[in-house]
């Protein structure tokens, strides 16, 4: 007992990073993410038009949620069957995605519903059944699962079941803010994307950036008559700030993106760790003169582009996938296990995972369980020396 | 009503052997209607019947009246869709037995007063969601005895082409039988906001069981057509079990048409087909005012087990059974319509035996269907958008078979 007293003094004497995100000073990779320079997000309007954004289209410095807020202006205006609902969407909801639309759209388009999740849901699929685009805000993806049973048993099967009668639940958009913020602790940090990305019958997306997000959330509601699981990265929200098109556009679901071409090593990300994996590849670049990682943003879990990914590592011969969200079950399984069924022979080392580890948030904890820039560098070093 | 018309009426009531009525107030114990005063002679001139003051019961609500304008002809098909329905379910749990259909199958015999009484109230543009007991809704709602059969057993040709067999079955205004207990609910708000928005002026008949009315998605529902004033008729029916639990069992209140609390209901005898269609009608009219929603509660009686693999008989006495078959909604208005001269004994035998012919033949054109192919388009089909669809198929892709 007296050693374990010991053990606390010498805790409590020592000065300790609890759940700050300030780095340490010796700290060299897991450096905060400056968002201000970060090759992932247009810096610059003219960095736009050699990309899928619309040509010649003028664009504004907006960050995340202002980039969802201008997609959901768009929609409302676009078509009169858009709805916006959720719990304190009628106030611009707790992070200001929906602000203004009520006063602009009128209380029958954009409302409050009471806490009712599972009740939301149902809502939102009945509405998307009788020919509505219904987009309803989960407030955070931590509060999902009442709604569970109703986009896994009712919208993800509609056009399953529905006979000849032809009625689905596409139009349909579930928002939901998602990931750790650095203190959210157990109910405000989850991703449950693998969850969603089980179910046939959903699209489940995440965008990594403002002009993603637009184009993706608007091809969600128009362009696709499936229903859509649209997860925002929310640490994103304020943080990721680019120049975005002000006009309607959408960016095709289910196709990934080669966001840095390379020839060495293909890293497979979605979301905000794309932030961590472009770190980690810059200072290994720097560290191994002549290597060069290529990086996909996957942008729709499910169904996912397999072709660009597997195109990349045949071309790369070494692949890594890199989430947030828990490491067993994971969407890296998935396609680490795609990677050696198609391009076995061309790999050169085993497919790493670098993904949150199989335990909840604790508050105090998240920084020890999410991946980090040191654990993205250490496993591309391990897979290009293996 | 015009006075040409009442002029035509005949008088009424001397034809009935008093016998008659004395044993059915006896078997009932419910409501006892009392004879329509006067029938026209044409099957197509509208006239009343009056409703027993025991089939409703009222929750902050004004009781429907206690009399339903109809015709010799609704009257007739009434009869006739209810035997359909009767003889459909003894059809499938025939073929159930015959190990034909396999799988889940719910059987609504004893409760066809519901979804016949409801259909006569209601118009095609309303919209009808229900659960899982839903085989004689899809047949109201449109759907072909055939095709209904024919999903059952799970043919290409049934109405949902096999995916969704007894559960899931979808017509024009119909939104389904849905496996999840209560899951419905929410869905038929959904459905009733978006009549609302678009001001069709139309309702949604939103039905449940007295086991779902405890889930917290049917509240969540309540709360919602409330707040927003939705154009939804709740209805839950009342079988008085829960699979196997009784409702005095599984509710701590089990007076379903007060479940809504803020919300006006009714309680129906739902025994009665014509205190069903009077009731809907009713509140149909009430909702369609823009009165927001109603919860009714249908009080019903299961004769089938909860479902095929339930004999129905281990949670019941044989006495309470028996009591309750001597109720038989479909024997109920039997009588009546006999006993009011509207039909003959022999004309009543002539449309079950034309439905029992009928029946036979949809179930001999059904078992001919063919079962699904096992095609990959087939097993891969109407779960994403047509077009939009992934490239691979079960873990494949597309560019294997490139090389």
């Amino acid at each position: 007992m007296a050693s374990l007293r010991t053990h606390f003094r010498s805790f409590a004497q020592a000065p300790r990073r609890f759940y700050s995100g300030a780095p340490t000073p010796a700290a060299k990779l897991n450096l905060p993410v400056d968002y201000k320079t970060t090759p992932i997000l247009h810096h610059t309007s003219s960095s736009l038009s050699n990309t899928e954004y619309p040509a010649g289209a003028t664009s504004k410095r907006l960050n995340l949620y202002q980039a969802i807020n201008s997609a959901l202006r768009t929609a409302l205006s676009k078509s009169d069957r858009t709805i916006v609902f959720g719990e304190d969407v009628g106030f611009g909801g707790v992070f200001r995605c929906t602000m203004d639309l009520q006063t602009e759209f009128g209380s029958d388009r954009v409302f409050n519903t009471p806490l009712t999740e599972q009740g939301i849901a149902g809502f939102a699929i009945g509405a998307a059944v009788e020919g509505m685009k219904p987009i309803a805000e989960i407030q955070f993806a931590d509060y999902v699962f009442p709604a569970f049973d109703q986009i896994v048993n009712e919208a993800a099967k509609f056009r399953y079941r529905e006979g000849g009668t032809g009625i689905n639940a596409g139009g349909l958009v579930i928002r939901m803010p998602c990931g750790a913020v650095g203190h959210g602790a157990l109910y405000h940090s989850q991703s449950p994307e693998s969850l969603f990305a089980h179910i046939p019958g959903l699209r489940v997306v995440m965008p990594r950036s403002p002009a993603q997000a637009k184009g993706l959330l608007l091809s969600s509601i128009f362009e696709h008559n499936d229903p859509v699981v649209f997860m925002e990265p929310k640490i994103l929200y304020r943080a990721a700030v680019e120049y975005v098109p002000n006009e309607y556009y959408t960016i095709p679901l289910s196709k990934a993106e080669v966001i840095k071409p390379g020839k060495d090593l293909t890293i497979i990300s979605y979301g905000q760790p794309l932030y961590l994996c472009s770190s980690a590849i810059s200072a290994i670049e720097k560290a191994m003169p002549g290597v060069n990682v290529e990086l996909i943003d996957l942008r729709t879990i499910y169904p996912w582009d397999r072709q660009t990914v597997i195109d990349s590592v045949k071309k790369t011969g070494r692949a890594i996938v890199v989430h947030e969200s828990m490491v067993n079950y994971g969407v890296g399984a998935e396609v680490a296990s795609t990677i050696q069924e198609s391009a076995f022979l061309r790999l050169e080392a085993p497919v790493k995972r670098v993904a949150g580890w199989s335990t909840h948030t604790g508050l105090s904890y998240e920084q020890f369980i999410l991946p980090d820039v040191a654990r993205i560098y250490d496993a591309i070093k391990q897979t290009l020396e293996y | 009503m015009p006075a040409t018309i009442r002029a035509k009426f005949l008088p009424f009531g001397a034809r009935r052997p008093t016998f008659i009525r004395s044993l059915r107030v006896e078997q009932r114990g419910f409501a006892q209607a009392a004879n329509p005063g006067s029938i026209p002679a044409e099957n197509d001139a509208p006239f009343t019947i009056p409703i027993a003051e025991e089939s409703f019961r009222t929750y902050n609500f004004d009781p429907p009246p206690y009399s339903v304008e109809t015709t010799k002809n609704q009257l007739k098909q009434l009869y006739r869709d209810m035997t359909t329905i009767r003889r459909m379910e003894l059809a499938a749990d025939q073929l159930y037995k015959e190990r034909k259909i396999r799988g889940f199958c719910h059987l609504s015999t004893g409760q066809e007063a519901v979804a016949v009484g409801i259909e006569h109230a209601i118009s095609k543009e309303d919209k009808l969601i229900t659960a899982y007991r839903s085989h004689g809704f899809t047949y109201m709602r449109g759907g072909t005895i055939r095709s209904i059969i024919g999903e059952l057993l799970g043919r290409r040709d049934g109405i949902a082409h096999g995916k969704g067999g007894s559960m899931h079955m979808y017509s024009k205004s119909f939104f389904g039988g849905n496996g999840i207990v209560g899951a419905n609910v929410p869905l038929g708000a959904g459905i009733a906001f978006s009549q609302q928005y678009d001001e069709t002026g139309n309702v949604t008949i939103n039905l449940y069981g007295d086991g779902a009315a405890n889930q917290g998605q049917v509240h969540e529902s309540f709360n919602m057509a409330k707040l927003w004033n939705l154009p939804v008729m709740f209805g839950c029916e009342n079988n008085k079990y829960g699979m196997g639990t009784s409702a005095e069992r599984a509710s701590a209140m089990t007076e379903y048409y007060k479940r809504g609390h803020y919300i006006p209901g009714l309680r129906v005898d739902g025994m009665d087909v014509l205190a069903v269609m009077a009731a809907v009608k009713h509140g149909r009219d009430f909702v369609k005012k823009g009165n927001g929603p109603l919860v009714y509660e249908y009080v019903t009686y299961r004769f089938a087990g909860h479902s095929m693999s339930d004999p129905g008989i281990a949670y019941r006495t044989r006495e309470e059974m028996r009591k309750n078959r001597a109720n038989d909604p479909l024997t109920y208005l039997k009588t009546r319509l006999v006993d009011w001269g509207i039909m003959t004994e022999d004309e009543t035998k002539a449309i079950e035996k034309e439905v029992k012919r009928i029946i036979k033949d949809e179930v001999e054109h059904a078992q001919q269907m063919p079962a699904p192919e096992a095609r990959l388009d087939v097993l891969f089909e109407d779960i994403y958008a047509p077009g939009s669809e992934p490239a691979q198929r079960r873990g494949r892709t597309v560019d294997e078979t490139w090389y």
